[in-house]
């Protein structure tokens, strides 16, 4: 049976895989070698171990790309699991309908989305990916196939939304689209001068508009810029488009990729303070208005392919993190203190209000508060001591990690900050298992 | 629009190749074994884009079924622009060699329906002066290897038989192209360990497609096997006997 070298987005673990195929879904869950564990494994897009089983076996389900329906008057789409997002939209924008929410790339599997429950910059008015699944069919080891929706199953659906594929194989879903005007979105970039200000701006902003995220310099020390940065408010375009194209939009369909992966990662301190200086001065209005097309306001870092290697062959860890609305601010300003200090700053530091709306799953990460994102060069035990610091900070600010960002929390961290762990046991098949989810159960 | 009628439907490569059609607001008429597949693929298709989508089932070795079935794809689409043959299986050889019956079964259903299918389509688009006639062959008909020469002497029969189709049919202004695709990345082939010359279906497709508009005689898929090929070909037979294909 085929066997294949699998890594995940973070290019930290090249692992030995035994390979299955789900070839529709239709199909008989596959066969397997006795006492060895399965996981569903999609495009690949999540950083860490969540979507790797080293030791036992992965169920390729990209091959379930067709789609089912597609009501054009209700925006609701039915789709197998493996259809990416980018081949969704490709679909449906041109009808006038988008996906609810969307992470930072649009080559991840709807599966996928489901299984992470991903979030995007809407998430203050729209929620999670999950709050807009209307029902999926979970396939079982033993061959039963639940169907999954708020009225059927519906402690399955909480289980399986945000469940890291634990639960069974997700062999289809039906989405509740957005309806949209056209691919245009009206962009608001606004600089803010510290952490004080980012929180009033944003505040004001989530009112009004539907997509908000900002970017911080997270190089600068206390007393010389922490917290400084742009945040970026948009819309989409109510009718069609006017005005100039944005620049990035065009770059983007170039097709700019990375080869190889350099020697070192190109990832270091100089280039890092030099590009969050410049980042943060190619605005010099304090604020920029501009009409972007959707893949260059979601999806600016697809537009190079595997800019995953420009951090070298020693991979990359992303810490997100989510804090608590009360102790948000005083933990963000201590988690970025905490990094500028260790001189190890992010290239792309990304703070988010999350709103209100609750998330769907046991396991889903998004929860009121404030969340942060940060990139790590692979630097080994002095980058391990860093991310001890940021954990203890999280943990006291009633804090959570992203498991689809993560290779490395301490199960500690996992259990305290997902409390119904206990609850969603049960539903984890026999038969499957991930890397993630034997590294955070671990007895400490 | 074209009129394209898709024999071996639910294939990869052609489920590749009808998604690019279909994005082209083509009309396809699918043709397979699978009932409940050739549904899922005629759906998704239709959400695509397809302009119309319809299927029937048929087995290719059923000789009998062939003609009823291309007059059904006829009449739906409102006649043939375009046929698509890209049945066929990868026999397992070691099997084929303890197995007349299974030998014959392979060199039947990758050779013979295929040339039956030819028959009554070549006669169609004869008279009918125009359209295209493709066919899935591969680059295993070129020379027969000990790892794989019952399928490759199947793919050879109708690679030659396409080339005797091709020069009868050229006044005619009909185009026949024989695909030669390499090693596809296919359910077929999932029981292979995947090296530097394997691609997806997706970028096959590519090139089936394109071939199919020119109306190109032979196309290798990817390009690059057309050189390789050719020195596979260019060995002699006394060098070639020796060596582990």
């Amino acid at each position: 049976m085929p066997r294949g070298m699998v890594s995940s987005w973070g290019n930290l673990v090249h692992a030995d895989h035994e390979l299955r195929r789900l070839a529709s879904r239709h199909a008989d869950f596959p066969q397997l070698p006795a006492r060895c564990s399965v996981l569903p494994f999609g495009n690949g897009r999540s950083y860490g171990d969540s979507c790797l089983n080293v030791g036992g076996v992965l169920l390729e389900m990209r091959a379930l790309d067709r789609f089912i329906a597609f009501d054009r008057e209700t925006g609701v789409i039915a789709c197998e699991a493996g259809v990416l997002l980018d081949e969704l939209l490709a679909i449906t924008v041109p009808a006038g309908w988008f996906v609810p929410v969307t992470p930072g790339t649009r080559f991840v599997t709807v599966g996928g989305a489901i299984a992470n429950d991903v979030h995007g910059k809407n998430h203050h008015v729209a929620g999670t990916f999950g709050c807009h699944v209307r029902r999926f069919e979970l396939l079982r080891s033993s061959g039963a196939r639940l169907a999954c929706s708020p009225t059927e199953n519906p402690e399955w659906l909480a289980a399986t939304i945000g469940g890291l594929g634990l639960t069974g194989v997700i062999t289809w879903a039906e989405i509740q689209l957005r309806r949209i005007a056209g691919p245009w979105l009206d962009v608001e970039t606004l600089r803010f001068g510290g952490l004080a200000e980012f929180f009033e701006l944003c505040a004001q902003s989530d009112r009004d508009w539907e997509h908000t995220v900002a970017w911080i310099d997270c190089t600068r020390s206390p007393g010389s810029g922490l917290g400084r940065g742009l945040l970026q408010r948009a819309n989409h375009l109510e009718r069609g488009p006017v005005g100039h194209v944005d620049k990035a939009s065009r770059a983007a369909a170039r097709g700019l990729r990375v080869p190889f992966a350099p020697p070192v990662s190109l990832v270091n301190g100089p280039t890092l303070r030099a590009f969050n200086t410049f980042y943060y001065h190619r605005q010099r209005a304090s604020r920029k208005k501009a009409l972007q097309h959707y893949e260059s306001f979601f999806y600016p870092l697809d537009g190079i392919r595997n800019w995953n290697r420009l951090y070298g062959p020693r991979g990359f860890y992303q810490y997100q993190c989510v804090v608590a609305p009360e102790s948000g601010r005083e933990a963000i300003a201590e988690l970025l203190a905490c990094v500028a200090a260790s001189g190890q700053g992010s290239f792309l530091a990304v703070l988010k209000l999350f709103g209100a709306p609750a998330s769907p799953g046991m396991l889903s990460f998004p929860m009121q508060g404030v969340t942060l994102a940060l990139d790590f060069p692979n630097r080994g035990a002095k980058l391990a001591r860093l991310f001890a610091q940021l954990d203890e900070l999280v943990a006291a600010a009633g804090g959570r990690l992203y498991p689809a960002k993560d290779a490395r929390m301490p199960g500690s961290l996992f259990r305290s900050g997902y409390p119904r762990w206990r609850e969603f046991v049960p539903f984890i098949d026999p038969r499957h298992s991930s890397s993630f989810w034997r590294r955070v159960m671990a007895a400490e | 629009m074209r009129r394209i009628l898709i024999i071996g439907a639910t294939s990869a490569i052609a489920q590749a190749a009808a998604r690019l059609w279909a994005a082209r607001r083509e009309a396809l008429y699918l043709v397979g074994r699978d009932p409940a597949r050739l549904e899922s693929i005629a759906a998704d298709l239709r959400i695509r884009g397809a302009a119309r989508v319809d299927h029937a089932v048929m087995d290719a070795t059923d000789i009998a079924a062939h003609a009823a079935v291309i007059e059904r794809a006829a009449s739906f689409l409102g006649g043939l622009d375009t046929v698509l043959i890209a049945h066929g299986t990868l026999s397992d050889q070691t099997a084929c060699q303890e197995s007349v019956a299974r030998t014959l079964a392979e060199i039947n259903l990758n050779g013979l329906s295929v040339v039956a299918l030819l028959t009554l389509l070549g006669n169609r688009f004869e008279q009918q002066r125009s359209g295209t006639i493709a066919v899935i062959c591969s680059v295993a008909g070129d020379r027969g290897r000990s790892s794989n020469y019952v399928y490759g002497s199947a793919k050879a029969l109708v690679s030659a038989f396409l080339s005797g189709l091709r020069q009868r049919l050229h006044r005619t202004g009909v185009a026949v192209v024989t695909l030669k695709p390499g090693f596809v990345d296919t359910p077929m082939t999932a029981a292979f360990a995947k090296g530097v010359l394997w691609v997806a279906p997706a970028r096959v497709a590519k090139g089936l497609v394109a071939a199919i508009d020119r109306g190109r005689p032979v196309a290798y898929l990817p390009g690059f096997w057309r050189p390789i090929m050719f020195l596979v070909r260019a060995i002699p037979e006394r060098w070639f006997r020796t060596l582990k294909l």
